[in-house]
C-alpha cells in the first residue's frame, strides 16, 4: 500500500479512482498521563505522554484508513489529509483521509 | 494568604523551569536544524527532479507546554491587547520540532527531500479553564528516495 499526500505519482498511471476512504481514532489520556501533563503546565516543555498518544491514535486512525482502502480494492492512497479536534475536554480525535486508487 | 504563597512559588518555578526548559530546546532546534540542513522540506507539490524515484509518507508529531509563568504573562496580555510572545515563541518550538521530527523519520529513510509539507496546530486544552496551555503540531509531507 502506497501512502502518499500528493496528487499525482509521476511515472505511474492511475488506472481506477475508488473515492473518498478515512480513519479516525478518538482517544483520551489516562490519569497518570494527566498528572504528568498538569505539572508540565506548571515547569513549560514537551508533554511526551500526549506526544506517544497522538502519535498512537494517528497510527491507528491511518491503519483504519488503509483497513477500508484494501477493501475497495486499492492499491494506494493518494492526497492524505490529518485533522486533530478536541471534542470534549481530555479527549482528541484525529482524522485521516485520502483518495483510494489503483495504480498500475 | 495561603493561595498568594502558592501562585508566587507557581510563578517562580515556571519562570525558572520554563526559562531553562525553552533555552535548552531551542539549543538543541538549533543544533539539529544544522545537521539536518541537506534534507529540505518544502511546500510545493511536484518535486524538481525529472529522474525516477519512489515516495513516502513521513510525519512528526509534538506536543508542547506553556509554563505557569507565561500564561500569568498572557493572561495580563489580554486585558491590554498586542503581541503575545510567550505563546509566539511556544508555536514557533512547536513548528520546528515537528518538522525537524518529520526530516529525522525522512533521514532514516535515506530520503532526499521533502515536498507538500503540511503543518496542523492542534490546542488539545480547548475548553478548559486557562485558554491555550498547550498545543499539539503534526508536520507531514511527502518524502522523495532515489
Amino acid at each position: 500500500m502506497l501512502l502518499t499526500n500528493i496528487e499525482i505519482i509521476p511515472g505511474k498511471r492511475i488506472t481506477k479512482h475508488l473515492g473518498l476512504v478515512q480513519g479516525s481514532s478518538v482517544r483520551s489520556k489516562h490519569v497518570g498521563r494527566d498528572i504528568m501533563a498538569g505539572l508540565k503546565n506548571i515547569f513549560g516543555g514537551e508533554l511526551k505522554g500526549y506526544t506517544e498518544l497522538l502519535q498512537e491514535s494517528r497510527d491507528e486512525a491511518t491503519e483504519r484508513m488503509v483497513a477500508q482502502a484494501e477493501a475497495v480494492g486499492a492499491n494506494a492512497v493518494l492526497n492524505i489529509r490529518f485533522s486533530t479536534s478536541s471534542i470534549a475536554v481530555g479527549a482528541a480525535e484525529i482524522f485521516a483521509y485520502g483518495t483510494a486508487v489503483v495504480l498500475e | 494568604m495561603l493561595d498568594l504563597i502558592v501562585f508566587l512559588v507557581l510563578l517562580t518555578l515556571g519562570y525558572g523551569f520554563g526559562r531553562r526548559a525553552e533555552s535548552q530546546h531551542y539549543k538543541s532546534i538549533i543544533a539539529r536544524e544544522k545537521q539536518l540542513q541537506s534534507i529540505p522540506a518544502v511546500g510545493m507539490k511536484v518535486p524538481p527532479l525529472a529522474r525516477p524515484y519512489t515516495v513516502t509518507l513521513v510525519c512528526g508529531n509534538v506536543v508542547i507546554s506553556v509554563d505557569y509563568f507565561k500564561r500569568f504573562l498572557a493572561g495580563l496580555r489580554s486585558l491590554l491587547g498586542g503581541r503575545i510572545t510567550s505563546y509566539e515563541s511556544l508555536l514557533d518550538r512547536a513548528r520546528r520540532e515537528a518538522i525537524l521530527r518529520m526530516k529525522e523519520q525522512a533521514a532514516g529513510m535515506g530520503a532526499k527531500l521533502i515536498f507538500n509539507v503540511q503543518l496542523t496546530t492542534a490546542s488539545l486544552t480547548r475548553g478548559k479553564r486557562g485558554g491555550i496551555g498547550s498545543v499539539e503540531v503534526l508536520a507531514y509531507g511527502t518524502a522523495l528516495i532515489e
